[in-house]
């Protein structure tokens, strides 16, 4: 997955650029001041992280670690932000797959994840389906509508990134206003089956936690792991690896490279639809959020670098975690700024590493 | 075939005449509700055109820039009590500084990581203005109104609007003489050949980054003039939809010229103020000629308009040249 980027030189990040971290011809031409130079923005975006954390844990600390403490809260905030990264990554590894595979910015993403929270949402409350069935069906037909979208509009003009960005920014705009003309403007929220509401004991402190945000969590573990078997050791696989790499090759040697895409950029869909469940249940479905979601899943992508199925798990976890420890543990009075940090994380990485933390370079 | 070149040279300079009769002849209403947005509207399009087509950057941190320039004026100019003008030189300077640390950020990519990288900086800094309360964002900056010499632009527009109709012209001669500096021409190698241009010594970052904080600063233009246009400033100026009204705008109207990003502002703006009449999914029709016009012509109306022109000299060109294209 990692590997997809060094191809199509004509759009790759760092074109003509030396490359900002130095690489071995830099190593071997550079003083101590070089060293520092190139090695400088990583310690102060590591400074930055250490003296963020030891700030929160500084807090949770602040009155011992008895259950009378911060410590409990601080437990259940973490939890939060593991949950939130959970629902993040299971957005933003739609995204970066597609991308990955197939250099295509789907800028519909948002709303294939909105949309997909919607059609379940239509069928448990007003067709009383079952919670399961219907987080199956909107899966599949999010996958769908994105399959539909890949073979009508963006199979023809592959290799022409901006023009697919361009033509999936407009089917976002013209399903924001179907879903707005058929759902309404009033926020709805999922009702969680029976046997996942409620709330599970944790092993200390006696807290509880809700069931479903804990299989929110384990969920987003399952596909991250699904995810990298099937990419790095199925046939398959290897066959979506090959098509990315030398594609005129591939298909050459007799793989049949359009189904291929078709199928990955299906499976990337279905992710978003899933996505759009979960976030319907643990927060709400509105107007908007498309957008929002969209900007998640962009900056995961941005931080983890494009393609890397390890890169959108670890930006998935640093946005979420920044988020909610920012939520709670900003002094008092600053919590409005907590979106600067998002920006200082973007920010940072961009000017570490324009393609991201695990995004290669191009070649 | 001489007559058929007058009638093009006439183009430009009947739209040009329209636009300055607009006042008297359409009324107050036309010139307030389409007239100004038109001008704003193609303003921020005409920035993003501007560093798409010279630069190779399709940004989408236009609107985010545009909503700190106005957001900045019109709290200078109405909690501050600042000077309009001064508070409208802040707001723009202001957004050009943004404009340059995003664009040393950004400038390290081009393409779709550009557009996507953009879309996160204006995204982010919406949500910050949105949140940070002494800005009064949420609820919103009523009252903000341009300095006395350019009138009312609600109920007596006529000087506002050739106010803007100017400010967008000197935008426009700017940029057309801009790309034909050394500066422009760089600009231009830097984004068809950015490795030759970097062995021949121009750092494509900086040519980049410079672009980019003076596109930045003709988006803040266009936030001082909206903001003064509707008098108010409220998070729903610069939220994610507007982003995707100017992409909209600049597509339809041709994004690879200049011209092409009023032409769009105008057509969007008609659309919108009159989609409404016949349907309530108005934007969906916006959608679907935006997703149209990006299918069968990535050039937009300008693009169409020059293919017809194209079509039109080959058949006048006679017919043996004209099957030999």
């Amino acid at each position: 997955m990692t590997d997809t980027t060094s191809n199509h030189g004509a759009s790759s990040p760092t074109r003509g650029r030396p490359d900002p971290i130095g690489g071995p011809a830099s190593i071997a031409r550079s003083s101590w001041r070089r060293t520092l130079a190139a090695r400088g923005p990583a310690l102060i975006g590591f400074g930055l992280v250490v003296l963020g954390l030891g700030g929160v844990l500084a807090q949770a600390l602040s009155k011992g670690l008895g259950p009378t403490g911060n410590l409990p809260i601080f437990i259940l905030v973490s939890m939060n932000a593991l949950a939130l990264a959970g629902l993040y990554f299971l957005a933003g590894s739609g995204l970066t797959l597609i991308f990955g595979l197939m250099r295509v910015v789907n800028m519909a993403h948002g709303s294939l994840y909105l949309l997909g929270g919607y059609i379940a949402w239509s069928l448990t409350s007003k067709a009383g389906l079952d919670w399961f069935l219907a987080i199956g069906v909107a899966t599949i037909a999010i996958g769908v509508v994105g399959l539909v979208m890949e073979e009508v509009f963006l199979r023809w003009n592959l290799g022409q990134d901006l023009r697919q960005a361009l033509i999936t920014i407009a089917i976002s705009l013209i399903l924001a206003d179907q879903m707005l003309a058929n759902f309404g403007a009033m926020a709805q929220t999922i009702t969680p089956p029976p046997v996942l509401s409620g709330s599970a004991p944790l092993p200390v402190y006696d807290l509880r936690y809700p069931i479903f945000k804990l299989v929110t969590i384990g969920v987003a573990l399952g596909i991250g792991i699904l995810l990298w078997v099937w990419i790095q050791r199925t046939r398959f696989g290897i066959l979506v690896r090959a098509g990315i790499d030398d594609g005129a090759m591939a298909a050459a040697l007799g793989v049949n490279v359009r189904v291929v895409f078709a199928v990955a950029f299906f499976i990337g869909s279905c992710l978003a639809g899933l996505a759009g469940v979960f976030g319907g249940t643990i927060l709400s479905l509105a107007p908007g959020l498309d957008g929002a979601f969209l900007l998640s899943s962009i900056i995961i992508v941005i931080v983890g670098g494009m393609g890397s199925l390890i890169g959108a798990a670890v930006g998935a976890l640093l946005l979420a975690v920044i988020q909610s420890y920012a939520a709670v543990y900003l002094p008092s009075g600053w919590s409005p700024y907590a979106m600067v940090l998002t920006f200082v994380l973007v920010a940072a990485v961009l000017a570490l590493k324009p393609s991201g933390l695990f995004g290669r370079a191009s070649a | 075939m001489t007559a058929y070149q007058l009638l093009r040279r006439a183009i430009p300079v009947a739209v040009l005449a329209l636009a300055v009769l607009t006042p008297p002849v359409f009324g107050t209403y036309a010139t307030s509700a389409i007239g100004l947005k038109t001008l704003w509207l193609g303003l921020v399009a005409a920035s993003l055109t501007f560093l798409a087509s010279y630069g190779g950057m399709v940004s989408l941190a236009q609107v985010g820039l545009f909503g700190v320039a106005g957001l900045f004026t019109a709290w200078l100019s109405v909690d501050q009590k600042l000077d309009p003008w001064l508070a409208a030189g802040a707001g723009i300077g202001l957004a050009a500084v943004i404009g340059l640390v995003f664009g040393a950020l950004a400038s390290g990519s081009v393409g779709v990581y550009f557009l996507m990288i953009t879309l996160a900086l204006a995204m982010i800094s919406y949500n910050v203005f949105a949140a940070v309360p002494q800005f009064g964002l949420h609820e919103g900056i009523n009252g903000v109104f341009p300095p006395a010499v350019l009138g009312d632009p609600v109920l007596a527009p006529t000087t506002y609007f050739y106010f803007c109709l100017a400010a967008s012209l000197v935008v426009f001669a700017l940029i057309r003489y801009l790309v034909r500096t050394p500066f422009g021409i760089a600009l231009q190698g830097v984004r068809d050949e950015p490795t030759r241009m970097a062995a021949l010594g121009f750092n494509p970052r900086v040519y980049r980054t410079l672009a980019f904080g003076l596109g930045a600063a003709i988006a803040g233009l266009a936030g001082v003039l909206s903001v003064w246009s509707n008098t108010r400033m409220s998070a729903g100026s610069i939220s994610l939809e507007v982003t995707i009204d100017v992409l909209a705008a600049a597509v339809i109207g041709g994004l690879w010229r200049l011209e092409g990003a009023w032409l769009g502002a105008f057509v969007f703006t008609v659309l919108e103020i009159y989609g409404p009449a016949f349907t309530d999914r108005y934007v969906t029709i916006i959608g679907a000629i935006f997703l149209v016009i990006v299918l069968l012509s990535p050039g937009g109306l300008v693009g169409i308009g020059s293919r017809i022109d194209a079509a039109v000299r080959r058949v006048l060109a006679g017919p043996v040249a004209g099957e030999g294209r």
